[in-house]
């Protein structure tokens, strides 16, 4: 028994290699592709704006001032005013917080759903598989933003539910990849050691395969956090979920949408390229995050 | 050839059943009490519960589906609320318009982004293949929306070079006489290029728009599955039997590098017509998307549940449509059946 026993500073130093070697190998990709470290720290950026931009902005985001009403950019307001007077710049700051709220937790919510869908279905095969691959084949049926359309317009008119719609839509791609990875961990060395030492198939399926594919799941997030943002302000520049006055990127597009025809071109377009921004950099992290975990797939 | 067409043929079947079962869910998912809603909002207790037996809301949910799937055998949609129109109707009328649109924008962007991915495969690492990525990636990006109003203000505000967005057709023309409904191709039969050119110009920007979406699936796909055949045995035996690079390149990895692109179709197609109902608000176009957009600022539910059933039925006919092709384009796939 001593032989196989480790010294601390030994366990110590086993312990740290796997992080070590993980950061080290971060460090690798970023300096390999600049770009994926400009979409780390755009990302940090942009939830930092979430965080603690509501707090920073110069403007009340809701305040009319109408004698300063569709003003271009100056020196007082960085990026113009809107028919109302009020103040772009602090509108797109604050938007933000709602769209990384309505993203992210469209996000967690399909992960939920389809992940353990998705992995049940690749784990006990048969009837569950069956079950699953017909519920997201039906929704794969049909193009998807028309879908969220009528989910949203059947089930009410607000962000929750703009919310489940874009978790709904976002369903299949979840179930295809945690369905393919959980299927080939089935029987694999691990899993078999886990039900001989006597686990239930539940345990085995949460404890020991929900850790083995999370980080390939964690890209699927960030991939489809940039389509959730898009969709979830096409939804609301159709007039659906937000409703004005509050500062959110859709439907801030959608108000200056009118006065383009007129040549006020900044009230739709700061909000436009915030919303541009932010689904490129999720975009670009996705594919670093790829690179990160999934060497194979580089690209 | 037959036998694999009516086999893809059965495999629609179940689909259409899911389409079905979940436009009929999300009609009777209508917040409050559809009865209540239908009948309007000065209507009596005894109005509601007429309301309720009239539409069958009284019945069981197996029945209210038979119903619902009976209605449907009928071609019958219900009626919009605001117009009163048969919502069938309707959306017949405006569907020509969106087709139009959708397919001009799908050809464009199929014009451009093959080549393009062709030509970033065949010099890859030139700066056709950066161009080739930059697109691809800041086509995926950009908001659908936001690329249609980018046009307008550029081309029709800035440079005049565009009529105003604000339908197919300026009010000084007069829409051809009806034959496929395409103002393109209906103006071109009935010898007015006038209207051809109006009606053209007014196509411009939305079909570009699309098409700048659509853009980054085709030409990432195309030089992906050109890599992956130039790399192949099959276009190595063609160089090395002194082929010239022009007819290997076009006639041999062209086409066997085609299928996958055929494949992502299907996908494109699934933003293509969603994206469509942001340009169509864009444009003011007056295609099945608008008429969509119009009844849910309304709360007005018939048309809305129809066209989203109606999408789903083209998306599931396009889908048919593509396999066929595929079939068609790879002989291999026709053994197989």
């Amino acid at each position: 028994m001593t032989d196989i026993s480790l010294s601390p500073q030994q366990a110590a130093a086993v312990a740290k290699a796997p992080s070590n070697s993980i950061f080290r190998h971060a460090r690798y990709i970023i300096a390999e592709n600049p770009v994926t470290g400009l979409s780390f720290g755009l990302f940090l950026f942009i939830a930092l704006c979430a965080l603690i931009g509501p707090y920073l902005v110069p403007y009340d985001p809701l305040a009319s001032d109408t004698m300063a009403a569709l003003k271009g950019p100056s020196l007082h307001h960085w990026f113009g005013t809107d028919q109302l007077g009020r103040d772009i710049f602090s509108r797109v700051i604050v938007a933000t917080r709602l769209d990384f709220i309505i993203a992210v937790s469209s996000v967690v919510l399909v992960f939920a759903m389809g992940g353990l869908a998705g992995i049940a279905a690749g784990f006990f095969g048969g009837w569950t598989d069956r079950i699953v691959g017909r519920i997201s084949d039906t929704i794969m049926a049909f193009p998807l933003f028309v879908l969220a359309m009528g989910i949203v317009a059947a089930l009410g008119n607000t962000v929750t539910n703009i919310v489940l719609a874009t978790a709904i839509i976002n369903f299949p791609l979840y179930v295809r990849v945690a369905r393919t990875e959980a299927n080939v961990r089935r029987e694999a060395g691990f899993v078999q050691a886990a039900r001989l030492s006597g686990n239930g198939e539940f345990r085995i399926l949460l404890m020991h395969i929900l850790p083995n594919i999370m980080p390939i799941m964690m890209v699927q997030v960030s991939l489809t956090m940039g389509y959730a943002i898009l969709n979830a302000a096409g939804l609301s520049f159709i007039g659906l979920g937000v409703r004005p006055p509050t500062p959110e990127w859709g439907i801030m597009v959608a108000e200056g949408a009118g006065n383009i025809i007129s040549g006020e071109w900044w009230i739709a377009l700061f909000p436009g390229a915030a919303l541009m921004v932010a689904v490129f950099c999720f975009n670009l992290l996705g594919d670093g995050l790829r690179d990160l975990v999934d060497p194979q797939r580089r690209t | 050839m037959l036998g694999l067409m009516s086999k893809r043929m059965l495999l629609v079947i179940p689909n259409l059943i899911g389409v079905v079962i979940i436009t009929f869910l999300l009609t009777r998912a209508l917040p409050g009490d559809p009865a209540a809603y239908f009948a309007g909002p000065a209507a009596t207790k005894e109005a509601i519960e007429q309301v309720r037996v009239k539409l069958g809301l009284d019945k069981s949910l197996i029945v209210q589906f038979g119903r619902y799937v009976a209605d449907l055998g009928h071609l019958d949609l219900g009626n919009s609320l605001t117009t009163g129109q048969p919502v069938l109707t309707e959306l017949k009328n405006r569907l020509p318009a969106s087709a139009e649109l959708t397919l001009f924008g799908l050809i464009l962007s199929m014009v451009i982004a093959i080549p393009l991915g062709i030509l970033a495969a065949v010099k890859q690492g030139s700066w056709i293949d950066h161009t080739c990525r930059i697109v691809t990636t800041a086509g995926v990006s950009l908001p659908v929306f936001f690329t249609g109003l980018l046009l307008v203000y550029v081309f029709y505000f800035l440079l005049g070079w565009s009529p105003p967005p604000l339908g197919r057709l300026d009010v000084f023309f007069s829409p051809p006489p009806q034959i496929t409904g395409f103002y393109l191709i209906d103006s071109l039969l009935n010898r007015d290029l006038a209207t051809f050119r109006a009606a053209l110009s007014q196509l411009l920007l939305p079909g570009f728009t699309l098409c700048i979406f659509s853009l980054a699936p085709i030409a990432r796909m195309t030089r992906a599955s050109m890599l992956a055949v130039l790399a192949s045995d099959f276009v190595r035996t063609a160089r090395a039997s002194g082929l010239d690079s022009r007819t290997v390149v076009l006639t041999y990895a062209f086409r066997n590098a085609m299928l996958p692109v055929v494949t992502t179709l299907g996908m494109v197609f699934s933003f293509l017509l969603g994206a469509n109902v942001l340009v169509e608000k864009v444009f003011a176009w007056p295609g099945i998307g608008s008429y969509a957009v119009e009844a849910l600022i309304s709360s007005d539910f018939a048309p809305v549940q129809g066209f989203v059933l109606t999408m789903a039925i083209l998306y599931v006919a396009l889908n048919l449509i593509i396999d066929i092709l595929y079939g068609v384009i790879d002989p291999r796939v026709r053994l197989e059946a």
